[in-house]
């Protein structure tokens, strides 16, 4: 059973951060950090530090027992400060350690489940929350993998399918022609995907997709006042405005602070039926990308939200706009020509965000910078043994295979099926 | 009046599925009867005559270690022991030989007759009796009922088995034999998910009219591996193959007669395997390839039958015959039988549990290529655990199954069950996970032991295995108690880091380049070590290092598979779940959640959202 870690608090500014860890791992990578543990149940204060002995942060540290945790493993609790920072560097240095990974969704609960130690009145309590989660992520990842990382990830993809395949191909089709060059194109391949992981690994590229943090978009249909609202909320002209429905066509995103919490309001063509290929265009890109936002505020000059064809899901918000224009509607309203309902509104978005499950952000970047580092010493074991001239391939495999499991999430499962696949597109085996 | 027999088991079938099966539910103590066509048929090898291979070697000694008899039979028939990858390591080397055709089948049918427990009647079987949804025997087309408390249905390529050759089609099981229609009429009827898959053969060659001095010859191994944990040596005399190759005339001929191919003529919409294509397929799928490899495989010692591995195809027979003779050495080739193309039906093996029972006809149990697998290893890995299975349902004991951890035979199963078939199903080596720890040489310590708990063991191999652990025990023991630092293994001309740790045998066989006899030049008191037990442990330690990730993963799969989701779970009634999801669940409906979290797109939180409403299910049982 591997050893499992996350941040078990919700992201943000706050006093305190909790890091679980669970599994039989846990009280070992623990004492790595914290150099030794108090008894069960009882909090000591210790200075967290890395394996090169600099010091993360300074908190409070919790140990339960297998059988009587939350888990029912051995499970360390480390309760730190709740900056961004800290809790970076702590997960960080936990993913730094063999045998433990991140945490999927639920997996706590999960294994909790497992050992019998939850009923099921406290699974259903956790369900939504496990939801909110796994929602979060995935469209944390469909944003992180709509652009050029996406791109990249289905490259990664192809070399390790293909530097499978053709390593099953010697193995598994011995007495078959198989060219020579084929363990050759292999040992290139692997080469070349060590070198373009390293740099992403130590580039930015992932952080910089993720910094920005929450993404909220303006929905509506055209000429609601979506772009005088974002205007208004970013107290500058971001977005041109006119009296003209279809004026915004692109996306517009406007990066802001919001009482400490980064988040980008997305400004998107008005929803409607088109006949304009451009404006078509932009309002597919509106849909997109509103779908994929962490919220939505719809706007509606109608008592109702108007039929869109994005959904609503829980925690967006329906305003009637233009309060300006109709002062007694028994709805909450916003003008972002006088500036009334802004203030509230900001408000109210800050708090749904502040209060959403979101260590999503920092897990996200940090899983896929520790899956990434992974995968690299898989594929520097597996370029080793095939160094060795080929004579361990079934171990190069393996190797290989592991470095797929632990791209797994930023490239997609690679099963054996599809690793077939590319053999017999590739090779003419069989008799 | 209507004949009635009873056995506690009834194998329809007497391929390899069918023999594997009714011997192993004989071994496990059910009187069985074996229902075949023609009993002087049984242990008919209808493809190439070979038993083995990579990833099929492996599932021959698994097979045997269970005291299964394909490994036993292959011995006693085989004419050339190969075994392929010896230049790889041990996990990935597979025992491979070619058989005398007739000496199979002899040999076969000996066993079968000197079974204890096990009938053989002759008949073709017409229906499978049903009462109260449960298969309770089976009628044979001559009235002859015969009762028993489950059935296994080893049918092979025979339900509604369509031969084609070039632009002629008939109906037909395999050259010479006829399909079963009403059978498979039968089987529709009781609504299990049918689909339609193909394989083809080459055509039959007279070997005195090959010319084979001019041939590349391949003997076999020097020392030969045999399949058995039993078996000392090979018994036949040893014979070798040789080796052709198509050329650009050849090619030039099937592409202008592609039109009159079974294959290519349109006249097939099923599927076949992509590993077995036929040479219509590799002329026009590799363009660039201008030759390919046929391997001329005697089909016996006095047998002047050759099988020319590499060229299955359906052309029309008079195009085979003119593309036969432009391969070097057949120039003057004579074609006994033509190859041809099958077409057959088979049962969507999603239907199966693990333990090879239909899921919703109790009692009727599946094996072999009626499953969409291919390859008498495959047939008869099935056909051992429907066996099993099935006297075990007779004598009201609790079904097994084999986890892919332990066995191929287990990832075979879990493959078909789990993710169904989409062409005709071959085992390879890179569908096993596990595959460092599923090795041909540890086959016996992975399943013998079981084996015997499952009373299926006879007491000749019992003793044989114990007498191996314990040489194995020695061998280690030996080797642990001896270590040197690495300055002393330097002067020993040992090359090892200089860490100064001191290593003890067992960790000095970790490198590579170190073995036993190389350790014995050190501690000569090795010498004295049993070589087979050595050799082992020499395997062991190659992977010794992933020994450790495997066993973990092999542990985190069991704890799932303790975690099972009852018959007719309701995953729509489940809120949380995605459409896509449920559907997949419920088209899937795995047994366990280990089964579950094989399916693509799974997370932890909708695991946790099935068990929670599994243990709400617990508690409250249904009204």
């Amino acid at each position: 059973m591997d050893t499992i870690f996350a941040l078990s608090t919700a992201w943000g500014k706050a006093g305190l951060a909790v890091i679980r860890l669970s599994g039989p791992l846990a009280c070992d990578a623990a004492e790595k950090l914290v150099g030794w543990l108090p008894p069960p149940r009882q909090a000591a204060l210790r200075q967290l530090t890395d394996s090169d002995g600099h010091v993360l942060d300074e908190g409070l540290v919790l140990r339960f027992e297998e059988g009587a945790s939350f888990t029912g493993e051995d499970v360390v609790e480390l309760q730190i400060h709740g900056s961004q920072a800290s809790v970076s560097a702590v997960l960080a240095a936990l993913g730094e350690i063999d045998g433990l990974r991140f945490a999927e969704p639920g997996e706590f609960t999960y294994r909790a489940m497992c050992n019998g130690r939850l009923d099921i009145s406290q699974v259903e309590g956790l369900a939504d929350l496990i939801d909110a989660e796994t929602e979060a992520q995935r469209r944390q990842a469909m944003r992180i993998f709509s652009g050029e990382l996406g791109q990249k990830a289905s490259e990664w993809n192809k070399a390790v399918t293909r530097s499978l395949a053709l390593l099953e191909a010697c193995i598994d089709f011995a007495d078959e022609e198989i060219p020579e060059s084929t363990i050759e194109e292999a040992e290139g391949l692997i080469d070349a995907l060590i070198c373009k992981l390293g740099a992403e690994a130590t580039g930015a590229e992932i952080a910089e997709r993720v910094r920005n943090g929450f993404e909220v978009a303006i929905v509506g249909p055209p000429n609601v006042g979506k772009s005088t609202l974002l205007n208004c909320i970013s107290k500058r002209d971001a977005a041109i405005t006119s009296e003209y429905a279809g004026t915004t066509r692109d996306v517009i995103e406007v990066r802001m602070d919001l009482k400490g919490l980064p988040i980008t309001i997305l400004d998107t063509a008005g929803l409607r039926e088109s006949e304009d290929p451009v404006e078509s265009i932009g309002i597919a890109k509106a849909i997109d990308r509103a779908e994929s936002a962490d919220m939505r505020i719809f706007l509606t000059e109608t008592d109702t939200a108007e039929d869109l064809p994005v959904d609503l899901r829980s925690g967006d918000m329906i305003l009637r706009s233009k309060a300006d224009l109709a002062p007694d509607v028994d709805m909450p309203a916003v003008s972002g020509k006088t500036g009334q309902g802004v203030s509230e509104l900001v408000e109210s978005v800050h708090r749904e965000l502040a209060n959403r499950v979101a260590s999503v952000e920092t897990a996200t970047r940090e899983r896929h910078r520790l899956a990434i580092k992974s995968a690299i010493k898989a594929l520097e074991s597996c370029a080793h043994e095939l160094s060795d001239g080929g004579r361990n391939l079934e171990v190069a495999a393996e190797e290989l295979r592991s470095a797929a499991d632990a791209l797994g999430a930023l490239i997609g499962k690679i099963d054996a099926a599809k690793v077939l696949g590319e053999i017999f597109a590739s090779f003419c085996v069989g008799k | 009046m209507f004949h009635v027999k009873h056995f506690d088991v009834v194998v329809v079938g007497g391929g390899h599925a069918g023999c594997e099966a009714a011997c192993a539910s004989a071994r496990a103590g059910a009187q069985t009867a074996l229902v075949t066509l023609r009993a002087d048929a049984i242990g008919t090898m209808s493809c190439n005559p070979a038993v083995g291979g990579v990833g099929k070697g492996q599932l021959v000694r698994e097979i045997d270690a269970l005291d299964g008899v394909i490994g036993r039979i292959a011995d006693r028939a085989g004419i050339q022991f190969r075994l392929l990858n010896r230049s790889k390591g041990p996990a990935v080397q597979g025992p491979r030989a070619q058989m005398d055709r007739m000496l199979y089948r002899q040999a076969m049918q000996a066993e079968i007759a000197a079974t204890p427990r096990l009938t053989v009647v002759e008949g073709e079987v017409a229906d499978i009796l049903v009462e109260r949804g449960i298969a309770c025997g089976v009628e044979v087309a001559d009235g002859t009922i015969i009762r028993s408390r489950s059935v296994v249905l080893t049918t092979g390529t025979f339900l509604r088995g369509v031969i084609r050759i070039g632009e002629e089609a008939r109906s037909g099981g395999r050259a010479g034999e006829n399909a079963c229609i009403n059978l498979a009429k039968r089987i529709e009827g009781l609504g299990l998910p049918l689909g339609r898959l193909k394989t083809g053969t080459p055509p039959r060659l007279d070997g005195r009219t090959i010319n084979w001095d001019i041939l590349e010859d391949q003997p076999g191994d020097q020392m030969p591996e045999m399949f058995s944990f039993l078996s000392e040596g090979p018994i036949a005399p040893q014979t070798s193959c040789a080796i052709t190759h198509t050329n650009e005339t050849t090619h030039a001929i099937i592409k202008a007669n592609l039109h009159r191919s079974a294959i290519y003529g349109g006249h097939f919409e099923s599927v076949g395997p992509r590993y077995c294509p036929s040479v219509e397929d590799k002329v026009v799928r590799f363009k660039s390839k201008n030759s390919h490899q046929i391997f001329l495989e005697p089909e016996g010692l006095d047998d002047d039958t050759v099988y020319p591995n590499g060229i299955s195809t359906s052309l029309p027979e008079e195009v085979q015959r003119k593309m036969v003779r432009t391969i070097q050495g057949l120039e003057n080739a004579r074609i006994i039988q033509p190859g041809y193309a099958i077409e057959y039906d088979y049962v969507d093996p999603r239907a199966l549990r693990s333990s090879l029972e239909l899921a919703k006809l109790p009692g009727l149990f599946l094996a072999g290529q009626i499953n969409g697998t291919t390859g008498y290893e495959e047939a008869a890995g099935q056909g051992i655990v429907a066996g099993i299975n099935a006297a075990r349902l007779a004598a009201d004991l609790e079904s097994v199954t084999f986890p892919r951890s332990d066995s191929y035979i287990g990832v075979m199963i879990d493959d078909l069950v789990t993710q169904g078939v989409s062409e005709p199903y071959r085992m390879f080596t890179s569908r096993a996970e596990f595959r460092l720890s599923l090795r041909a040489d540890n086959a016996d310590q992975r399943l013998t032991p079981f084996g015997i708990s499952l009373g299926i063991v006879s007491d000749e191999r019992k003793r044989s295995f114990d007498a191996k652990i314990e040489k194995l025990a020695q061998a280690r023991k030996m080797l642990s108690e001896r270590s040197m630092s690495p300055q002393e293994a330097s002067a020993a001309g040992i090359k090892i880091g200089k860490d100064g740790v001191r290593r003890s045998g067992l960790d000095l066989l970790t490198f590579q380049g170190i073995d036993v006899d190389r350790l014995s030049v050190i501690w000569p008191k090795l010498g004295e070590l049993d070589p087979a037990a050595t050799k082992q442990i020499k395997c062991e330690a190659i992977y010794a290092n992933y020994m450790e990730r495997q066993q973990k993963d092999a542990d985190a799969l069991k704890k799932d598979e303790k975690n099972r989701i009852p018959d007719g779970f309701d995953y729509n009634s489940i809120a949380g779940l995605s459409k896509e999801l449920r559907l997949k669940l419920n088209s899937a409906r795995p047994e366990t959640i280990r089964q579950a979290k094989r399916i693509e797109g799974i997370t932890p939180a909708a695991l946790v959202q099935i068990l929670a409403s599994i243990k709400r299910r617990e508690r409250r049982p249904a009204a």
